[in-house]
C-alpha cells in the first residue's frame, strides 16, 4: 500500500491549479485533548515530516509535493466513540461511508461508532484537495494504519491492566478480549482517564482484503436520512445571526472592464450595503431580493474587448497553440515515418471536443463571517485549504485566522477547486459588517465557472496486413495530457500535447481531458478495426498485452453478448476502453438511431471496471451508474456556445444535460481485486461511454462523428 | 409595504412577509428557514424546488407567494409523520437512491406526487413525471427502483 512519500503531480490541463502556493499545517500547537476529551489518539506522521518540498514550476507545470507530517488523525473517546479526521470532502462520492467503514473494519468496532470530521481547515489535517481520485488509494491506507496502530495501543492498554503480554490478546466488536481467560474490556474502558497520543509507525501492517469484515460491504450511506428529510444543510441553507445575501456585479462579457459606475440610487435604498473594490461591485441586503434590486440600480460602465466565439473556436486553439514543451508533454518512440511508410493502411484524422459545464446542482456558494479579525467561510469546495489560503492571501490575514469549512456538498464533478464565491462572500462580509451568503444563480454557474477545456485531437496511424498497429502519432492541442498515452503496444510512437491560448476559463473534470483522449483513441482504433477487417474487440485484443485491461474489455464483451448481430434497422454495437488514475474500464454500448429524423437513442450501456480491492460495492456501483450516465450527456449532446464573451446558453433550457428520458439500461460488471490496494472510482469509468457510443453509432449508419458532442441534432444522415 | 400573505404549509399557518410576488421557494428558505426545498436553477427546469400545492407537484421557484396562499403547502420536511419517514423516504434510503442527494427532496415531491395519483406507475411513467427533475450525478435507475419501491409499500400499507 502506499508509503509516507505521496507525490501529486498535477496534469497539466488542471489550469486552475497554477495559481497560489501551498502551506504547511502546523498540529503541534493543538490542543488535541483539550478539544475532544480524553482518550487515545493516533496521528498519522511520517517519519521524516516537516519536511516539506515545493518544487519550483518547470516548463510551465506546477509540481507539488503533499505535505508529509500529518496526514490522518483518529480518536476514540472515553464512551468508545471513534472520530476519525480527514481533509477529504464527501461530494457525493460517498467517502464518509467508505472511510468510514475502513476505519471500523481495522479498528475493530461496529460501523456505526465512527463518525468522520471532514474538510474543517481548523479541525482536519492539510489536505491538498480531493481531486484526481485519491481519496481512496491515499486517504484509505493511511486511516487503515491510523485505526491498526490505534487498535494496537488499545490491546496494549489492556495487557498492562491484566499484566499479560499483549501477544494472544484479540480484539473485535470494540472490546479487547483475553481468550485464555475469557475476560473482556470495552474499548470505552480502555480510553477512560487516559490522554494517549501516538505517532503512527512508519509500517503497521494492515488487515489484508480478503479478512475485510464491514470494509467491502455494501453498507448505506451515512447519515442518509438527513438527505431524505431534507435536514442536511449544504452551503446555501446555512443561516448567521445577522446574515445577509450578497449579489456581485458581473461584467456583460469575458474580460470587458469597469470604467465607470455610479451607485447613487443603490445606496440610497434603505438596509443595503455597496461594495465597490477595483473592478468588483457588489451588494448585501437582507434578503436576495433587495440585494438584486440594489444590483440593478447600479449603472456601470464597461470596455469590452473583441472576444473568440465557440463557431471558430477549434481554428483557434491550432493557431494559437504555444511553441516549446517537453519531456512531459512529448515522448516519442522508434519512428512513426518508418512505421507509417512500412504499413499496409495507413489513417489519419481530426477529433475535436467543446467545452462544457460541471452543473452540479448545488451552485457555488459560500457564507462568510468575521469575527474580532478572524474569518470563518463555509463553502462547497473540492480544496478547503486552499481556498482558506486564497482567502488568508487575499484578505491580507494570516491562515490561522482563517477558518474553511465544507458541509457536505451538492456535487462537484472537479468543478470547485477555486474559492471564488468564498472570496466575494469574504469581500462583501468584512465590508457589511454581517456574515453574508453568496449563492451563485445558474446562470452565474453557466457563465462565471470554468469549463472542462476543448480540444483538438489530430491521429495518424498505420496498421501491418496481419492488423498489428506499427505507427501512432497523437497530437493533443488543449484539452490536456491525461491517458494521452496509448494503451495498446506500437512500436513507433510520437505523443504530444500542445498547450494553447484559450478563450474560455478552463479547468478540471471528471476524468479531465482523458475522455477526449480516449474517444480520440477509441474512435481512431474502430476505424483501424474496419479496416483490417477484424471484429473491433478482436482487434483491441490483438495490439494489447495489459492483463488488467484485457480483462475488463473481455468482462465487458462477455456481459453485454459480444458480438452481437443487429435484429434492427439502426441498431448499432460499439465498444470502447482504456486505463486511468490506476483504473481498468471497457464500455460497450447499443443505439437506436432514427434512419429518418438521425435521433439516437442509446438503449444499453455495460461497463465493466476494476480498480484493485473494493471498499463498497453499493458505493462503486453508484458511482460507475453516475459516470455512464453523466458521460453520455458530454458524448451527444453537451456543449458551451458562446459568442461575443458571452455564454449564449447559461441555462438547463438551453444546455442539455441527461435526464430520465435519456438513461439507458445500464450494467456495471465490478471486478474486485483483493489482491491490489484500491484505486479512485470516480472518475475512470466515465471515459470508454462517448467512444463506445460513437462507435456504435458508426456501427447503426456508417457515419463517422469525430465531435464531442456528437449528436446535439442528431446524426447527420448520408442522404440516400 | 405589502400585505402580508398566509400561508398553510405541512398543516401549519405562517404568515409571510416577504414581497406578494417572492418566489414561494425564496419564502420557504430565506424567511421560514425550510431549507429543505433547493434552488437548482430558478426557471423551473431542474425540480429542486418541487413541493406540493394542493397535492400537486408545482416548482416553487416558478410560483409567487401570493399565488401559493389558496391551497395547502406540502414540503420535504412534512413528510415525516411522528418520527416515521414517507414511504417513498424510506424507498430511496433503502435503494440508495442519491449521490450528493442534492436533488433528492425534489425527486421525493416529484415522486410523493405522482403516486398519490398513480399508486401503482410502470417505469414509462416514473420517467415521464420525473423527466423535469434532473439527478447531475446519474443515479436515475436507482430513483424509479426506489418508486417501484414506494408504490409497493404504499400498496401494502393501505391493505
Amino acid at each position: 500500500m502506499s508509503g509516507p512519500l505521496v507525490r501529486f503531480e498535477p496534469e497539466p490541463e488542471r489550469y486552475e491549479f497554477s495559481a497560489g502556493p501551498m502551506h504547511h499545517f502546523d498540529l503541534a500547537r493543538r490542543d488535541f485533548f483539550k478539544f475532544l476529551g480524553a482518550g487515545i489518539a493516533v496521528f498519522a506522521v511520517a517519519k521524516d515530516s516537516l519536511a516539506k518540498q515545493e518544487t519550483a514550476p518547470t516548463h510551465g507545470f506546477h509540481q507539488e509535493e503533499l505535505p508529509k507530517d500529518i496526514t490522518a488523525w483518529l480518536h476514540i473517546g472515553e464512551d468508545g466513540k471513534v472520530t476519525a479526521f480527514t481533509g477529504k470532502v464527501e461530494i457525493g462520492q460517498n467517502i464518509r461511508t467508505s472511510l468510514a467503514q475502513t476505519v471500523a473494519d481495522e479498528l475493530r468496532v461496529p460501523f456505526d461508532s465512527v463518525t468522520m470530521v471532514t474538510a474543517d481547515t481548523a479541525l482536519t489535517p492539510f489536505d491538498f484537495g480531493t481531486v484526481g481520485s485519491r481519496s481512496m488509494p491515499t486517504m484509505s491506507p493511511q486511516l487503515r494504519r491510523v485505526s491498526a496502530a490505534a487498535r494496537d495501543l488499545l490491546v496494549g492498554a489492556a495487557a498492562k491492566e491484566w499484566n499479560v503480554a499483549a501477544e494472544g490478546l484479540t480484539a473485535a466488536d470494540g472490546k479487547v478480549t483475553n481468550p485464555a481467560t475469557g475476560r473482556s474490556l470495552r474499548y470505552a474502558e480502555l480510553a477512560r482517564g487516559k490522554t494517549l497520543a501516538q505517532n503512527l509507525p512508519v509500517e503497521d501492517p494492515v488487515t489484508p482484503a480478503e479478512q475485510w469484515t464491514i470494509a467491502g460491504k455494501p453498507i448505506p450511506k451515512k447519515d442518509g436520512r438527513a438527505f431524505v428529510t431534507g435536514k442536511h444543510q449544504y452551503t446555501p441553507d446555512l443561516q448567521r445571526p445577522g446574515m445577509l445575501h450578497g449579489k456581485v456585479l458581473r461584467p456583460p462579457s469575458f474580460g470587458a472592464t469597469l470604467t465607470s459606475f455610479d451607485a447613487k440610487a443603490a445606496q440610497a435604498m434603505s438596509g443595503v450595503v455597496i461594495v465597490h473594490d477595483g473592478d468588483f461591485i457588489g451588494t448585501a441586503a437582507a434578503n436576495e431580493r433587495d440585494a438584486n434590486k440594489a444590483l440593478e440600480a447600479i449603472h456601470a460602465e464597461w470596455k469590452e474587448v473583441p472576444q473568440t466565439s465557440s463557431k471558430e473556436l477549434f481554428s483557434y486553439l491550432k493557431q494559437n497553440a504555444k511553441a516549446g514543451g517537453n519531456d512531459r508533454t512529448r515522448r516519442t518512440k522508434g519512428s512513426v515515418e518508418d512505421g507509417l511508410s512500412s504499413a499496409a493502411h495507413r489513417s489519419d484524422a481530426t477529433y475535436t471536443i467543446a467545452f462544457i459545464a460541471h452543473a452540479p446542482l448545488e451552485p457555488r456558494a459560500a457564507l462568510a463571517e468575521w469575527s474580532d479579525g478572524k474569518l470563518t467561510v463555509w463553502t462547497g469546495s473540492q480544496r478547503p485549504f486552499a481556498v482558506r489560503d486564497e482567502l488568508a492571501h487575499v484578505f491580507h490575514v494570516s491562515e490561522s485566522n482563517v477558518r474553511v469549512i465544507v458541509p457536505d456538498t451538492g456535487a462537484a464533478y472537479g468543478g470547485k477547486h477555486t474559492g471564488d464565491a468564498a472570496l466575494e462572500a469574504a469581500r462583501l462580509a468584512r465590508a457589511a459588517g454581517h456574515p453574508v451568503k453568496v449563492v451563485w444563480t445558474r446562470e452565474e454557474e453557466f457563465t462565471w465557472a470554468y469549463f472542462r477545456p476543448a480540444g483538438v485531437i489530430e491521429i495518424k496511424s498505420g496498421i501491418a496486413a496481419d492488423g498489428t498497429l506499427t505507427a501512432w502519432e497523437f497530437h493533443n492541442y488543449n484539452s490536456g495530457m491525461s491517458a494521452i498515452d496509448t494503451p495498446y503496444t506500437v512500436p513507433n510512437q510520437h505523443i504530444e500535447f500542445h498547450a494553447t491560448e484559450c478563450p474560455l476559463r478552463s479547468g478540471s473534470y471528471r476524468g479531465l481531458a482523458a475522455t477526449a483522449n480516449f474517444f480520440a483513441r477509441e474512435s481512431h482504433m474502430d476505424d483501424l478495426a474496419r479496416a483490417a477487417q477484424e471484429d473491433p474487440l478482436k482487434f483491441r485484443l490483438k495490439n494489447l498485452s495489459e492483463p488488467r485491461l484485457r480483462a475488463v474489455f473481455e468482462a465487458a464483451a462477455k456481459s453485454f453478448g459480444w458480438p452481437r448481430k443487429k435484429t434492427q434497422e439502426g441498431q448499432g454495437f460499439g465498444i470502447a476502453g482504456g486505463a486511468e488514475k490506476g483504473g481498468y474500464v471497457a464500455t460497450c454500448a447499443e443505439v437506436a438511431v432514427d434512419r429518418t429524423s438521425g435521433a439516437v437513442r442509446v438503449v444499453r450501456l455495460t461497463t465493466a471496471f476494476e480498480c484493485g480491492a473494493i471498499v463498497n460495492p453499493d458505493g462503486l456501483r453508484n458511482q460507475v451508474i453516475g459516470a455512464n450516465i453523466q458521460g453520455l450527456g458530454g458524448a451527444l449532446f453537451e456543449a458551451m456556445e458562446f459568442e461575443n464573451g458571452r455564454i449564449t446558453n447559461p441555462r438547463f433550457s438551453s444546455y442539455r444535460v441527461p435526464r430520465f428520458r435519456d438513461v439507458p439500461e445500464i450494467e456495471a460488471v465490478l471486478l474486485d481485486r483483493k489482491d491490489l490496494p484500491p484505486a479512485g472510482a470516480g472518475e475512470t469509468p466515465i471515459m470508454g461511454v462517448a467512444p463506445a457510443i460513437g462507435n456504435a453509432i458508426f456501427d447503426a449508419t456508417g457515419t463517422r462523428l469525430r465531435s464531442l458532442p456528437m449528436a446535439p441534432h442528431g446524426v447527420p444522415l448520408a442522404k440516400t | 409595504m405589502a400585505k402580508p400573505v398566509q400561508l398553510e404549509i405541512n398543516g401549519k399557518r405562517y404568515t409571510v412577509q416577504s414581497d406578494p410576488e417572492t418566489p414561494l421557494l425564496f419564502a420557504l428558505r430565506d424567511e421560514l428557514g425550510l431549507t429543505g426545498t433547493k434552488y437548482g436553477c430558478g426557471e423551473g427546469q431542474c425540480g429542486a424546488c418541487t413541493v406540493l400545492v394542493g397535492g400537486t407537484p408545482r416548482r416553487s421557484c416558478q410560483i409567487p407567494v401570493s399565488a401559493a396562499a389558496a391551497k395547502p403547502i406540502t414540503t420535504i420536511e412534512g413528510l415525516e409523520k411522528d418520527g416515521r419517514l414517507h414511504a417513498v423516504q424510506e424507498a430511496f434510503l433503502d435503494e440508495g437512491a442519491f449521490q450528493c442527494a442534492y436533488c433528492t427532496s425534489g425527486m421525493i415531491m416529484s415522486s410523493v406526487g405522482l403516486l398519490s395519483t398513480n399508486p401503482s406507475p410502470t417505469s414509462a411513467e416514473i420517467v415521464k413525471s420525473l423527466q423535469g427533475n434532473i439527478c447531475r450525478c446519474g443515479t436515475h435507475p436507482r430513483i424509479i427502483e426506489a418508486v417501484h419501491r414506494a408504490a409497493k409499500a404504499m400498496q401494502e400499507r393501505a391493505r
